[in-house]
């Protein structure tokens, strides 16, 4: 076994465009991992998203589809029903699946479509300069909820826990990456994503609590203890729905 | 092969499988609903699927995907529906997406009804969604056409990259006649630009996204040099007792075939008129309406709606002679109707 820092081939070598302590970089690396663990690199098409994580095809070593915002569960079903086989998966922020997104998140869902979904929750629209998300908390402070979250803007919408209730959904997980063992819990979750799709036991999909230090307005350290004493409590972690299959 | 009785939604259902389409997402809506009913029926028998999506936005989406992945690809709608479609449809423009969308298409604005209607021709024609792209639009005027433009639209949609759309009244494919039924399209272009999984080739990557201004000209020019090619190849119109013809009407669709009996009537009156039928509304035939111009002294467009291809005639005709326009809503006009219209203008300009 080689020690430290291996690239997984599944990651093309180029810098990231994140900005420093951002969580998607990681995310994107566990999801190289998973893949090249699995042996799945070219058996994967990948559909990205509009935000943050737009360029997700330019560090994925594998075809990758840029879809509109929002759509990428819609466009995933499409690659999957013509391609059963394949590892088809979506790579997608909380504005993009939970609010532009949600038709397509929720259909995809309670279809059982057999894609798995990333889900990068870090309560806010990173790439648009930090507006309010559905997910952002109350009392949090955001470029379009100056003054805090308040009743008016609603409550923070729980995506795995409405998702759970869909039949069709096999595998629902919410998990963070602020910590090392966090962060081997999120591989673990995103792996057990990806066997049930391969198994074709229902849909699939992982919730990541993601740092945003830039939008926060806070450093990448604070950012992360941001998640694990402010986020964790309104997102609880853990594993939703696990099916037979993949225990 | 046999000639059967079918339905106009039937018959564009059963040209897209003898195409080789086995995929069609749709969202019901008056009067395309018959499409998607015939291909769910249709498309297990041949191991294909049809997937009903919670969403017009939802279902060009998934045409997006099932496009990307190399499969022939279909999916229908009607008025409301094809403006949702709209964002969906400029990126599919974009990433070069080969596919088939219909246009079933009913009278509007907003719920409008479901009577005949031509009033979609600048949505299909003009670019409904953002950005500058064309599509190539197609318009069947009996049921065995449409079934022959779905082999068209599928072939077309292949050799360029491109979606095409076909739109067609509604009443068009509500209506029955008798089908030729065609041979099985056995011919499959090659394409390696897919995202099927990267087995013995470098990753593929579909994706609209060009952040550098250059990148995004050259995009543009790129299109640009494709919807040329096609506006050099692809226009098509149907010519009907033009060739001495004073008075040049122009109708297509459904509606072009009342024209038509309109013309033999006037004919028979003494009028010099001849019928136009754009077969292609992009590219729309400018070059057959500018081969008139020798002979016509007066143009007549006729459309269901308050008149949009009237545009497109008069910039063919380019101010040599006068264009004029007849236009109703949610009715296809009688012969008799259209035969007054086209002998009030011949009048009007001395042409009787
Ligand atoms: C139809 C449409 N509306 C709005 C936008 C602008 N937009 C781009 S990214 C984005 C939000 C991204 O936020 P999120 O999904 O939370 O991802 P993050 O950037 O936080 O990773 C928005 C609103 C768009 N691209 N398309
Ligand atoms: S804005 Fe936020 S989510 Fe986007 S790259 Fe920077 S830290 Fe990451």
């Amino acid at each position: 076994m080689p020690k430290g820092y291996q690239r997984p081939s599944t990651l093309v070598e180029r810098p990231w465009h994140f900005c420093p302590g951002c969580n998607h970089g990681i995310v994107h690396r566990l999801v190289a991992e998973v893949i090249d663990e699995m042996g799945l690199q070219k058996e994967t098409v990948g559909v990205g998203s509009v935000g943050c994580g737009v360029f997700s095809y330019e560090y994925f070593n594998f075809d990758g589809i840029g879809p509109s915002h929002g759509r990428a569960p819609a466009v995933a079903t499409g690659v999957k029903r013509v391609l059963p086989d394949r590892l088809v998966f979506t790579y997608q922020g909380d504005g993009d699946l939970a609010a532009i997104g949600t038709t397509e998140m929720v259909h995809c869902a309670v279809r059982g479509e057999l894609i798995s979904i990333i889900f990068i929750n870090n309560t806010l629209y990173g790439m648009t300069g930090g507006q309010m998300a559905p997910t952002t908390m109350m009392g949090q402070v955001t470029t379009t909820t100056p003054r805090g979250r308040g009743q008016a803007q609603g409550h923070p919408f729980r995506v795995c826990e409405m998702l759970a209730t869909a039949e069709g959904a096999a595998y629902v997980a919410r998990t963070a990456v602020y910590s090392p063992a966090q962060v081997v819990r999120t591989k673990k979750a995103i792996r057990r994503a990806f066997e049930t799709q391969m198994a074709g036991l229902g849909f699939s999909l992982v919730e990541v609590l993601s740092a945003c230090p830039t939008n926060w307005g806070m450093n990448p350290l604070e950012a992360l203890k941001f998640v694990e004493e402010e986020m964790t409590p309104v997102f609880p972690l853990g594993e939703l729905k696990v099916p037979e299959g993949v225990k | 092969m046999a000639r059967v009785l079918m339905k106009g939604n039937e018959a564009l259902g059963e040209g897209a499988v003898i195409a080789g389409c086995r995929y069609f997402f749709g969202y019901p809506i008056t009067p395309q609903s018959e499409v998607a009913e015939y291909l769910a029926r249709r498309l297990p028998q041949v191991d294909g699927v049809f997937l009903q999506a919670e969403s017009e936005v939802a279902a060009i989406n998934m045409v997006y995907g099932g496009s990307a992945a190399g499969a022939r690809v279909m999916t229908g709608s009607s008025g409301p529906g094809l403006s949702l479609k709209q964002e969906g449809i400029s990126f599919i423009a974009e990433a070069e997406l080969p596919c088939v969308i219909a246009n079933i298409s009913r009278g509007g604005p907003g719920l409008g009804g479901i009577q005949p209607a031509q009033s979609d021709y600048f949505q299909s024609c003009k670019g409904g969604g953002h950005g500058d792209y064309r599509l190539i639009v197609l318009a069947p005027s009996s049921v065995q056409e449409m079934m022959d433009f779905a082999l068209l639209a599928f072939d077309l949609a292949d050799r360029y990259r491109t979606p095409v759309l076909i739109m067609s009244e509604g009443m068009l494919g509500q209506m029955m006649e008798p089908v030729q039924v065609r041979e099985p399209v056995t011919e499959r272009y090659e394409k390696p630009w897919a995202t099927t999984g990267c087995i013995n080739r470098e990753p593929n990557i579909v994706n609209t996204l060009h952040l550098l201004p250059t990148e995004l000209e050259d995009r543009n020019q790129h299109l640009f040099s494709k919807y040329a090619r096609i506006a050099a190849e692809e226009k098509r119109a149907e010519m009907v007792m033009t060739e001495d013809a004073e008075l040049v009407v122009v109708a297509y669709g459904l509606l072009s075939r009342v024209v038509k009996k309109a013309i033999t009537e006037v004919r028979a009156r003494g009028v010099k008129a001849g019928l136009i039928r754009p077969l292609t509304l992009w590219p729309f035939p400018d070059t057959h309406i500018q081969k008139c111009l020798d002979t016509a002294k007066l143009f007549l467009t006729i459309e269901i709606s308050m008149g949009q291809m009237v545009e497109d005639v008069k910039l063919a005709v380019n101010g040599r002679v006068p264009v004029e326009f007849y236009g109703r809503i949610g009715v296809i006009p009688s012969p008799q109707e259209i035969e007054r219209a086209i002998m009030a203008v011949a009048e009007r300009g001395g042409l009787a």
